[in-house]
């Protein structure tokens, strides 16, 4: 492992930040009464739309992962439709997940899925980008000794801390303090924002300050 | 010895923490008897006629009235010092400004330009400093307590005698406006009512603009004699912003002029009353007994003059429930039974004219009526109730009989001097102030010691439970040293406190004998730690709860320190549930269980013995964890609401279904109703089917098969009855409320009958050996002698057990298809759990019998998500064999979280008024007469019925990992007969596996992990009494705590207490089922050896 990819690593989380903070503060400049709590749902789609596209982008760019042998057009289509599927199983299974916790059922659907869309973009698209639409691999990488590469392992990271960031932001509904973003499910969505952009900047640190237990099949 | 030596230190361990909270509750919970006398008008408070002037006069009660209209204002919170007029005549300082100093600029002027017409007191109130609890003092004269022991839990509506009671038996018109407080406290009493939610405490205005929408125009409407605002912006300023808020500034402002409105409007015959209920605190915060909180205002004033003095520099200080005889007797109404404020002698003076001879008779006279009341209420409550000092109270008796001599005497001889009268009024007050300090002194004082005291009972009782837990598996675990030291140690202490009691010749208080006795062995435990434990092991061992389930668990627990949350608990329990399900799921995968490639081999001991496979592979466990959320899920559609939550709508499937209007709606969920237990019934037999335990001819197996649905039989019927009971056509009516008094007793019955045979019979095992019985043959053993001791018992069963299982293989291959064929130990492997799963569905129908009908549905969830926790849990617990056994923390947390989970799912919530006294009439439709613990036992049972199961079902939580071991590699496959079972299993199984018989090849172990259950059940459950414990300590003057945190700490003890004796009795079942297996065995050999 060198230094050299864990600061590429960092650079490029900064960069999934970047475009999290200018999709909060540009859209305010083109649109009229915009404000993350108040339009919360078009925030949502602008971010979501960002952070897919800097996704992306990033991917094309720095290719972490060998690219695979073969390259027609008609596999790259097919496995890009495939990952579109992925996409939207997943927002399906994490909103099925939400009603199972305790989410509204007929109500606020359209903001219990614009959730789940926000959180598979912050944890299912890298996941696509960096190890594409393979369940194996995936499982294979949240498991115990499971991570084969730094990016791997922040995608670990930033996966269990947008998570962990989600459920926590769930809190602060039932308390009594009558605040505009104790809504369901705005605390969640800033939740899961917040834990993503922290996974952002804790997964190149962590993997700075312990790369030297740090070892992994390839390199 | 060993099995009675666990149950008795689970025993002593339960009582430990009953002390612990007997000890707190004594101190936080102000407890009084409510006595539900009334005062009449035309019986006066005593012998002796009635007083000077009220004779003849239309409209007189115990005295003449005074006024005949009177206007109360009360602001809430309104604090004394926010009303105090404000010199700016001292010199050398300037005026302090605050926002809430002399903003009260009106009542300033009248005390200045009508002295004798107005007056300002300050008035002390008594804590707890809430609203509820001011009202019903301001209108009972008495003193405010949390539970008043005797009134109906039910509603909040007072059942003593009060002002509001008395003037409406006078025929007064009560119109009332604001704080919908009231509504709860006097229902129907008004004959007008504005009422306005207090319950957004962050909105200043609506309560206050509602008020004063209506209030002068019923004024000049002149529809009224009594009239009450009780404005809450004051209040609610306080809590949003604090007094120091300019905000507060304008509210009182506001205040002051709606005090110069009425000022303005008042008429001759009206008094008016401006109160404040209680005082706050710097922060606006009210609840407790500082001196702010308890400070609050009282302005007086009728444009008639009242007073015959002027007023003094600094108000006087009062009690604030003088204002009750006073406004009382002002009026001409009797005193409330149970007042024990004194009247305010000077508006009895008779105004600034009146001769000092007259007005100090008419004093005397208003303080003997008052006194003579006092009297009357004091030996009305020592009859009843024994909280009194004894002594004490027969020194104010003396007081009084002298004062009403001296009295009696200057009636008969009025041309006495008036230092004569003086005297007597002082005598008068003497007795009414000794006796409501008397009162105070016994009812109404947080005692912050025995709180203390308790809670710390409390924490070292959890700490006892998390290192013995720890201990109990390790193989020196002195059992017999543990139980008896302590014990001896508490009777240690229980001598030495009985010994301070002959001393200083105190009545003995059983709670601090209790406490003594619990603190006695505490100690012992808590030095015998610290001596051997703190300086041998690391820390580690300090916290051997896992650190995602210690978070777990200290969300839990911080959740009860917040009113939102504790309100919010049906739906942050199944949350932390589902967190956790997950979170376990995840930990699987994480460990590579869930997934194939990584196959887990496990070695056992003996040599003999092939690997044990790992016994989950592909994704059964995520499908576990699904379908647990999905239930939990289901029973969440279950909930009944909290009062303090408008925005929420309970469950409509709560109600019976007699309340459901349309018939067809009524069949359809008779039929769900009905199917959900013949599910229940089925799932159970076929649970027991398949693992055998359905074959025996054991009675109680017998019971299963046919009691059972007897059971169900007649829990179905019983509904059909109560459903439709108002449809049945009259000649069948004495026939149907027959079969209702019937049917839920005969159910109750026959479960008590079924759980009797079990305790008999808890083996339900089948003895039947094939054609050409082999009992001739000898066991395979170095066995010597009659199995006496414990110990050869213990070496010998595993033996049998094999030679058993090796010679039915033998005889199956011999005779392969020749006679059908069972084997008696294949039903060993289960026989622990199948006695509990008998005994827990024997509990459930009666506990089903008192929820509404459709509560059954939940309880056949309940079955099912303990039954997939079960399983999740077993799948992450390996079996060690020969032990230490142990059940993680994880299981133990999840277990909890599902009791409380599913009390609220059958529609039960924590506040007294949403307790379901329907089930105290189940069987009993006619009530039950004078009887109190039959319908306390039903109500309880009803409310407690899942913390009930899932403590009893506890032990099942060890026991499901063996019993999943048989389910090995290949899934098992149902087979209809038993040859074809029989034949499928010879072909695919080497060997049969132990499942529970490996817990009785190490006794010690298995003993050992059934006391380690038990303690880590108690704590987990003791820490969550101690958290409400802290919680109602530490926020005992927060708003809610009435409301939230008091009745959590109740329902929680309860619940504590209940779940105690559930596990206590649950494990008590294991050990039975234990010693009948022993015996088994015994005969077995016996019959082998002949
Ligand atoms: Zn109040
Ligand atoms: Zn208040």
């Amino acid at each position: 492992m060198k230094d050299s990819d864990i600061k590429k690593l960092f650079y490029m989380h900064l960069l999934c930040i970047f475009s999290i903070i200018l999709s909060t503060f540009i859209p305010s400049f083109f649109l009229e009464n915009f404000s993350v709590l108040e339009t919360h749902l078009l925030w949502l789609c602008i971010c979501s739309v960002s952070v897919t596209a800097i996704n992306l982008l990033l991917y094309f760019v720095v290719k972490p992962n060998v690219s695979s042998k073969r390259s027609s057009l008609s596999y790259k289509v097919a496995r890009f439709l495939k990952c579109c599927i992925y996409f939207l199983i997943s927002c399906l299974f994490l909103h099925v997940i939400f009603v199972l916790y305790g989410a509204p059922l007929l109500e606020l659907v359209l903001e219990t899925f614009s959730f789940a869309v926000i959180l598979s973009t912050f944890t299912v698209v890298p996941c696509l980008c960096l190890l594409g639409p393979n369940l194996k691999a995936w499982l294979r990488v949240f498991s115990k000794n499971g991570v084969n590469s730094i990016w791997e392992n922040s995608l670990q990271i930033t996966t269990i801390s947008s998570f962990v960031g989600a459920w926590l932001g769930a809190f602060p509904i039932p308390l009594d303090w009558e605040r505009p973003w104790q809504v369901w499910p705005i605390s969640c969505t800033l939740g899961a924002t917040f834990g993503y952009v922290a996974g952002l900047f804790i997964s190149p640190l962590w993997i700075y300050w312990n790369r030297k237990q740090l070892t992994y099949k390839n390199n | 010895m060993r099995k009675v030596s666990v149950l008795a230190f689970l025993a002593w361990v339960s009582f430990l923490f009953y002390a612990g909270i007997a000890l707190f509750t004594s101190g936080f919970l102000l407890t009084r008897l409510e006595l539900t006398n009334q005062s009449s008008c035309h019986e006066p408070p005593g012998p002796g006629s009635l007083p000077w002037g009220s004779q003849g006069k239309p409209g007189a009660c115990w005295m003449a009235s005074h006024f005949s209209r009177v206007v109360l204002v009360l602001i809430d919170a309104l604090r004394f010092d926010f009303a105090q007029p404000q010199r700016s005549h001292v010199p050398g300082k300037s005026p302090v400004s605050l926002p809430f100093l002399g903003k009260l600029g009106s009542l300033q002027k009248i005390l200045e330009i009508q002295p004798h017409h107005a007056r300002l007191y300050q008035s002390l109130v008594d804590p707890p400093t809430t609203t509820m609890q001011r009202l019903k003092a301001l209108t009972t004269g008495s003193l405010p307590t949390f539970i008043d022991a005797g009134s109906n839990f039910a509603s909040h509506a007072i059942v003593e005698d009060n002002l509001i009671k008395q003037l409406t038996s006078a025929g007064k018109r009560i119109v009332f406006m604001g704080d919908d407080t009231w509504k709860d406290l006097f229902p129907g009493a008004f004959s007008q009512a504005f009422f306005f939610s207090s319950f957004n405490v962050r909105d200043l205005h609506t309560v206050d603009n509602g008020i004063l929408e209506h209030l002068y125009p019923t004024m000049d409407s002149g529809e009224w004699d009594v009239l009450i605002a009780h404005f809450l912006g004051v209040d609610h300023c306080g809590h949003k912003h604090g007094p120091h808020h300019p905000e507060m500034a304008k509210k009182l402002s506001q205040m002051d002029q709606v005090i110069q409105g009425l000022v303005e409007r008042l008429e001759n015959d009206t008094l008016l009353v401006v109160a404040g209920d209680h005082g706050m605190t710097m922060n606006g915060d009210h609840g407790g007994d500082s001196d702010l909180e308890v400070s609050a205002a009282l302005f007086l004033y009728s444009p008639m003059a009242l007073f015959s003095s002027t007023p003094p520099e600094e108000p006087v200080v009062i009690p604030q429930i003088s204002l009750v005889p006073t406004l009382a007797l002002l009026l001409g109404i009797p005193i409330p039974f149970g007042n024990i404020g004194e009247v305010m002698t000077e508006l009895f003076s008779g105004g600034k004219d009146s001769q000092p001879y007259a007005s100090a008779l008419a004093q005397a006279s208003a303080l003997y009526l008052n006194a003579q009341q006092v009297s009357r209420f004091l030996s009305a409550y020592s009859a009843a109730a024994q909280d009194l000092q004894v002594k004490e109270l027969n020194e104010l008796q003396n007081l009084f009989i002298k004062a009403s001599t001296d009295y009696n005497r200057l009636l008969q001889s009025p041309q006495g001097a008036e230092t004569a009268l003086q005297t007597l009024i002082a005598e008068l007050q003497q007795f009414l102030r000794g006796a409501r300090a008397m009162c105070i002194e016994s009812w109404a004082r947080f005692s912050l010691v025995r709180m203390a005291g308790g809670a710390a009972i409390l924490a070292a009782a959890c700490f006892l439970c998390l290192f013995a837990s720890q201990w109990a598996t390790s193989p020196g675990f002195p059992f017999r040293s543990l139980l008896l030291i302590p014990l001896a140690w508490s009777l240690a202490g229980a001598i030495l406190y009985v010994g301070l009691l002959t001393v200083t010749r105190m009545k003995l208080d059983p709670v601090l004998l209790g406490a003594m006795a619990a603190t006695g062995s505490l100690l012992y435990f808590l030095w015998k730690t610290w001596t051997g434990w703190g300086s041998k092991r690391p820390v580690t061992t300090l916290l051997p709860i896992p650190g995602p389930v210690l978070l777990f668990l200290l969300i839990r627990l911080a959740a009860f320190f917040s009113d939102s949350f504790v309100v919010a608990e049906a739906r942050a329990t199944p949350f932390l549930l589902g967190s956790l399900i997950l979170f376990l799921v995840a930990q699987l995968h994480w460990e590579g269980q869930l997934l194939p490639p990584k196959l887990l081999t496990m070695s056992r001991l003996s040599s003999s013995a092939p690997t044990v496979p790992p016994r989950h592979t592909g994704t059964y466990a995520l499908w576990l964890g699904v379908g647990l959320l999905l239930c939990t899920r289901l029973a969440g559609l279950f909930h009944r609401c909290p009062e303090e939550t408008p925005a929420c709508h309970s469950s409509p499937w709560l109600s019976p279904l007699a309340s459901i209007v349309g018939g067809r709606d009524k069949n359809l969920w008779y039929g769900a109703c009905v199917g959900s237990l013949v599910a229940l019934l089925v799932a159970v037999r076929l649970w027991l089917r398949h693992y055998g335990n359905l074959k025996s001819p054991e009675p109680s197996v017998l019971f299963v098969r046919w009691g059972l649905p007897l059971m169900a039989l007649g829990t179905a019927a019983y509904w059909a009855l109560a459903s439709g009971a108002d449809e049945a056509p009259p000649r069948l009516r004495a026939l149907v409320s027959g079969a209702s008094v019937v049917l839920p007793r005969a159910v109750v019955g026959l479960a008590a009958s079924g759980l009797m045979l079990l305790l008999w019979r808890p083996v339900a095992v089948l003895v039947k050996a094939g054609v050409g019985a082999s009992r001739t043959r000898t066991v395979l053993t170095p066995f010597s002698g009659p199995p006496t001791s414990q110990a050869d018992l213990d070496y010998v069963v595993p033996q049998i057990y094999r030679y058993m299982q090796e010679e039915f293989r033998g005889r199956l291959e011999k005779t392969k298809s020749q006679v059908p064929l069972t084997v008696a130990a294949y039903q060993l492997g289960s026989v622990y759990s199948a006695a509990m799963v008998t005994a827990l569905t024997l509990l459930t129908f009666p506990l089903l019998l008192l929820h509404a009908e459709r509560i059954s549905l939940v309880f056949l969830l309940l079955f099912l998500q303990s039954f997939l926790l079960l399983h999740l849990l077993a799948a992450g617990i390996p079996i060690t064999t020969p032990g230490p056994f142990t059940v993680p923390w994880q299981a133990v947390s999840a277990w909890t979280l599902m009791a409380t989970q599913t009390f609220y799912s059958t529609g039960h919530q924590p506040v007294f008024p949403a307790i379901q006294w329907h089930a105290a009439f189940v069987g009993f439709p006619e009530g039950h007469g004078s009887s109190t613990w039959l319908p306390a036992l039903l109500v309880g049972a009803n409310t407690f019925a899942s913390h009930l199961l899932f403590a009893v079902g506890c032990p099942l939580l060890l026991l499901w990992p063996f019993l999943c071991e048989s389910q090995g590699p290949k899934k098992r496959r149902q087979s209809p007969g038993h040859e074809v079972e029989a034949r499928i299993r010879s072909e695919e199984e080497e060997e049969e596996p132990l499942m529970e018989m490996r817990l009785r090849e190490a006794p010690h172990q298995f003993h050992a992990a059934l006391l380690q259950l038990g303690l880590k059940y108690l704590f987990v459950l003791g820490i969550q009494i101690l958290a409400c414990a802290l919680a109602a300590f530490i926020l005992r003057r927060h708003l809610m705590v009435w409301k939230v945190f008091a009745p959590k700490f109740i329902f929680e003890a309860i619940g504590f207490i209940v779940s105690s004796v559930g596990l206590l009795l649950g494990i008590a079942l294991v050990m039975r089922v234990d010693g009948a297996v022993s015996s088994w065995f015994r005969k077995l050999v016996l019959a082998q050896q002949r």
